[in-house]
């Protein structure tokens, strides 16, 4: 009997599935045009399975191998399943290889299965508390049914009460791992996830590259819309990158604004698009709500507008896009691109920037400086350091590009720290001066694309009337801006942050430093220094040539958390329960340090803005400043002087 | 409402760097038009049709903005009191001084009398307008407000007093039309004919604190200006007191 059944049962739930995988990709084709290369991206999908998602999997490590017995065992099971069953080839040894398969599976699945005992908050119950069994009911179903075919138990054994028993087993573990994965239920992850990976909008991605820059608006093209205001104006490849979600909460657990109780949730967020380009409410999620929003209030579709339905508007603004969730995501999904192309639409076609947001666009559009400074005193701060401009130069080695900390009080004196160590090392450098601009960096995550190109085409025409070989900067956000997205218009330069030329300049032993003195330093990694641009070693490598232990946090490098200050938060404001950079003065304060370097102008600004008591903060800049010696390195040599007479 | 509202827009000038922007106290005027009239509103330019910055009006949602073309230095009054006459309008609103250009503030004034309307200097809030008579909040220093019955047509500066504007939107900015209007140009000749010289600020006056206290400070900072018409009644009957309290309310126009 089960030999007439089984087949049945498993080309049904592979035809649904096939329907359900059709219906899917029409989903997603609602969405925009992108360019990939589908057949080179499906070539190159299992080497991206296997190891740039792998990689991040494996952070941690009970999940990874895990996953690796479930998958692995499932697929094992499945084409050797369709093989023997579905085909009927009663072949002993390949019988023997999916029992193999099976005992894999459920292996991997009686883990699965430990972990959701007592779930963390992070993970989605719901149906994915299901997945377990129907793991289970899978794999022990396909062993049991395969039995026979390897010999070991004759092929009528058990009578009619087993047989159909295991087929009600096998009809719920191919409803769940075959219909299932492409009508919506957990296991479209696998469906969805592949294929996400296969055509990823960011390919440089893979391969241990990287690529962090946001892609730009064509704002030539009047037929393009300004932003993402319904699902289908996202791309099809953002849409299914959506849909590979599999709600693992690693992101939720990385946001610093979830954490501070500001309304986003990564996941949820993801989430919701997904109900937007399938259609429905948010009622069926089974995860944690964003802070202060109660689950089943909010619907949409692809063609209703997502803000003020799908989404509140707090909830994209509340975002510091310091790409914790990006860097943590096992499925490699794009959240921030997602929020910045739906602030776009709010800014650009709605004008609905939240708060001070309006005011300093304005002031960038007039002032070229977020804060509305006359532009004429933006070279005010190195009023008596007599500094080369390169308008009268026309070269040098290193531009230094200041940035808008310029009007800054705080930031002026790590600056002028900057300018210190530059002289002492004797770099031929200069400034812009009156010449440099915003570089656009808040206009575009606060969506203001029209303003960002602005000032970022008027600087590339700047510096493309001078030589240089090199800008150096002390503001991540700028060295981010300038080294990755300068070059969608033609602006190509080399660019570093200060810590890796200080490390340099270190290196060569062009700085004769002597030893930082006191107190234990911590060191907080920027975001724009350390996920968006992978520099986590050259700050470190600074303090330690001036003698000092880092006193690592437990959320630093790639998991560092933001201070609050990216994005544009400060100047959105969204209210939360607690502040962000006050958690990372936490974080800092558990090190029991003293003093804690930073390497940002926004770090600087939010940490120093935490109330007193708390430990000091200070650039890497100022410390290496302070810690240079005055006589020239190769003069340690003892003076040798003519003893004095002594009568 | 279904009132005929135009707001005169001119080019204003940041304050710090001096570049060409959207003028505060237009882009109020603006606001205060599209939540009277919404998309009813009109707006209107007299100048340089080729100027950037006009779009950031547009950018507030405006379909079409009206641009009385006009070189540099021409007399904005005669076209703009000539195509306010033509266009039917009953409200007007303008900012109360340009950022740009003379400066004077005297605008408003000028176009009130062209056209022999009433002008409200500093509007702050339009509660209601019924049967050609608007109801109308004027500010006054301090946050004061004075209500006002004005008839229709009518003119009104708005300053700071009047709501926020809205954003500027690139979108709209850029969808939106300017619309040409060729007008005989008439030359400003005080404007061309005066020598421009940089304005000096005013002596400040010497600010003696006599507050002794942080109350004093906060009730100095504070207290409405006295204006020391009150008298001190005393031993009065409660007839007579009643009287000069009616005689008062009466004049005040409380009670009618």
């Amino acid at each position: 009997m089960l030999n007439t059944l089984l087949p049945i049962l498993l080309f049904a739930a592979l035809g649904l599935a096939v329907l359900g995988a059709l219906r899917r990709a029409a989903m997603w084709r609602r969405g925009r045009a992108s360019k990939v290369d589908l057949i080179k991206g499906l070539l190159a999908m299992p080497k991206r399975y296997m190891v740039d998602l792998h990689h991040v999997v494996a952070r941690d490590k009970y999940i990874a191998n895990t996953h690796v017995a479930t998958a692995l065992g499932f697929v094992l099971s499945a084409l050797l399943a369709v093989l023997v069953h579905g085909f009927g080839l009663h072949n002993r040894i390949l019988g023997v290889a999916l029992l193999l398969a099976s005992v894999l599976m459920f292996v991997g699945a009686t883990f699965v299965y430990l972990r959701r005992r007592n779930p963390p908050s992070r993970l989605s119950k719901g149906p994915w508390m299901r997945l377990p069994k129907s793991l289970m009911a899978f794999s022990v179903s396909f062993f049991l049914v395969t039995l026979p075919v390897a010999g070991v138990l004759p092929a009528d054994f058990g009578g009619w009460l087993l047989a159909a028993l295991l087929s009600v087993g096998v009809l719920w573990g191919v409803s769940e791992m075959f219909f299932g994965m492409t009508w919506g239920g957990p296991m479209k992850h696998a469906f969805a996830g592949a294929l996400h990976l296969a055509w990823h909008r960011r390919a440089e991605r893979f391969g241990g590259g990287r690529s962090t820059g946001l892609k730009p608006l064509d704002l030539n093209d009047k037929s393009a819309p300004l932003g993402v205001e319904k699902p289908k104006d996202f791309t099809w490849n953002q849409l299914l990158g959506f849909d590979a979600c599999v709600q693992c909460g690693k992101c939720e657990a990385a946001c610093p604004a979830f954490a501070a109780g500001q309304p986003l949730n990564p996941k949820k967020l993801i989430q919701d698009m997904v109900v937007g380009l399938a259609g429905g409410t948010d009622a069926k999620f089974a995860g944690s709500a964003y802070p202060g929003k109660p689950i089943g209030e909010h619907r949409g579709n692809p063609h209703q507008p997502i803000v003020n339905g799908l989404v509140d508007a707090d909830t994209l603004w509340s975002c510091t896009t310091c790409r914790a969730c990006v860097e943590e995501c096992p499925m490699m999904i794009e959240h921030v691109d997602a929020i910045v192309d739906m602030r776009r639409h709010l800014t650009l076609e709605k004008g609905a920037t939240p708060n001070k947001g309006a005011e300093v666009l304005e002031n960038l559009i007039a002032t070229d400086n977020p804060g509305g400074f006359a532009p004429g005193g933006r070279l005010n701060w190195a009023a008596d350091l007599n500094l080369p401009l390169l308008s009268e130069k026309g070269r040098c080695e290193v531009l230094f590009w200041v940035g808008d900390g310029a009007f800054d009080m705080r930031n002026q004196r790590t600056l002028r720290a900057f300018v210190k160590v530059l002289k002492a090392a004797k770099v031929d450098f200069a400034v812009l001066g009156l010449e440099e601009r915003d570089s656009g960096d808040v206009a575009r995550r606060l969506g203001d694309e029209a303003t960002f190109q602005l000032l970022a085409t008027r600087n590339i025409q700047t510096l493309a009337k001078y030589n240089f070989t090199r800008i150096v900067t002390c503001d991540p956000h700028s060295f981010h801006v300038l080294k990755n997205e300068y070059g969608a218009f033609n602006g190509d330069y080399v660019v570093q942050h200060h810590s890796t030329f200080m490390a340099e300049l270190i290196g060569h032993g062009a700085l004769n430093l002597g030893q930082h003195k006191g107190s234990s330093v911590t060191y907080h990694d920027p975001c724009y220094l350390g996920r968006y641009n992978g520099e986590y070693e050259a700050p470190r490598q600074v303090l330690r040539a001036l003698g000092i232990e880092v006193k690592e946090m437990q959320r630093s490098g790639y998991r560092s958390r933001c201070c609050g200050g990216g994005g544009g938060a400060p100047i959105t404001d969204i209210p939360g329960k607690q502040r962000i950079p006050d958690m990372r003065m936490d974080d800092i304060r558990t090190t029991g340090a003293e003093l804690v370097a930073v390497g940002c102008p926004q770090c600087t600004a939010m940490l120093e803005g935490v109330v007193e008591p708390r430990p000091l903060i200070k650039d890497i800049a100022e410390l290496v400043a302070d810690a240079l010696l005055d006589e020239p390195a190769p003069a340690k040599a003892p003076i040798t002087r003519e003893p004095a007479e002594v009568h | 409402m279904n009132t005929q509202v135009i707001s005169l827009v001119s080019i204003g000038a940041h304050p710090t760097s001096g570049r060409p922007r959207r003028a505060e106290q237009d882009a109020r005027a603006v606001e205060l038009g599209l939540q009277m009239a919404g998309d009813k509103l009109q707006v209107l330019h007299a100048g340089d049709i080729a100027e950037p910055t006009l779009r950031s009006y547009l950018g507030m949602g405006l379909a079409q903005l009206h641009v009385l073309e006009q070189p540099p230095g021409a007399d904005a009054l005669p076209v703009l009191s000539e195509y306010l006459r033509d266009a039917g309008a009953q409200v007007v609103l303008t900012g109360s001084q340009a950022e740009t250009g003379e400066g004077s503030g005297m605008l408003p004034f000028l176009l009130a009398e062209h056209l022999g309307w009433p002008l409200i200097v500093g509007l702050a809030q339009v509660e209601s307008i019924e049967s050609g008579v608007a109801l109308v909040l004027q500010a006054l220093p301090r946050g004061q407000r004075r209500r006002l019955k004005v008839r229709l047509p009518f003119l009104a500066t708005v300053d700071n007093a009047a709501p926020k504007p809205r954003q500027s939107a690139y979108g709209p900015a850029q969808r939106g039309e300017l619309a040409a209007h060729e007008v005989e140009v008439e030359a400003d000749e005080l404007f061309t004919g005066a020598v421009l010289q940089p304005a000096k600020p005013r002596p400040k006056r010497l600010k003696v604190i006599k507050a002794k206290s942080g109350a004093d400070r906060m009730k100095a900072a504070t207290a409405k200006a006295s204006g020391g018409g009150g008298q001190v009644l005393k031993g009065l009957s409660p007839e007579a007191g009643a009287e000069a309290i009616l005689k008062l309310l009466l004049e005040e126009g409380v009670v009618r």
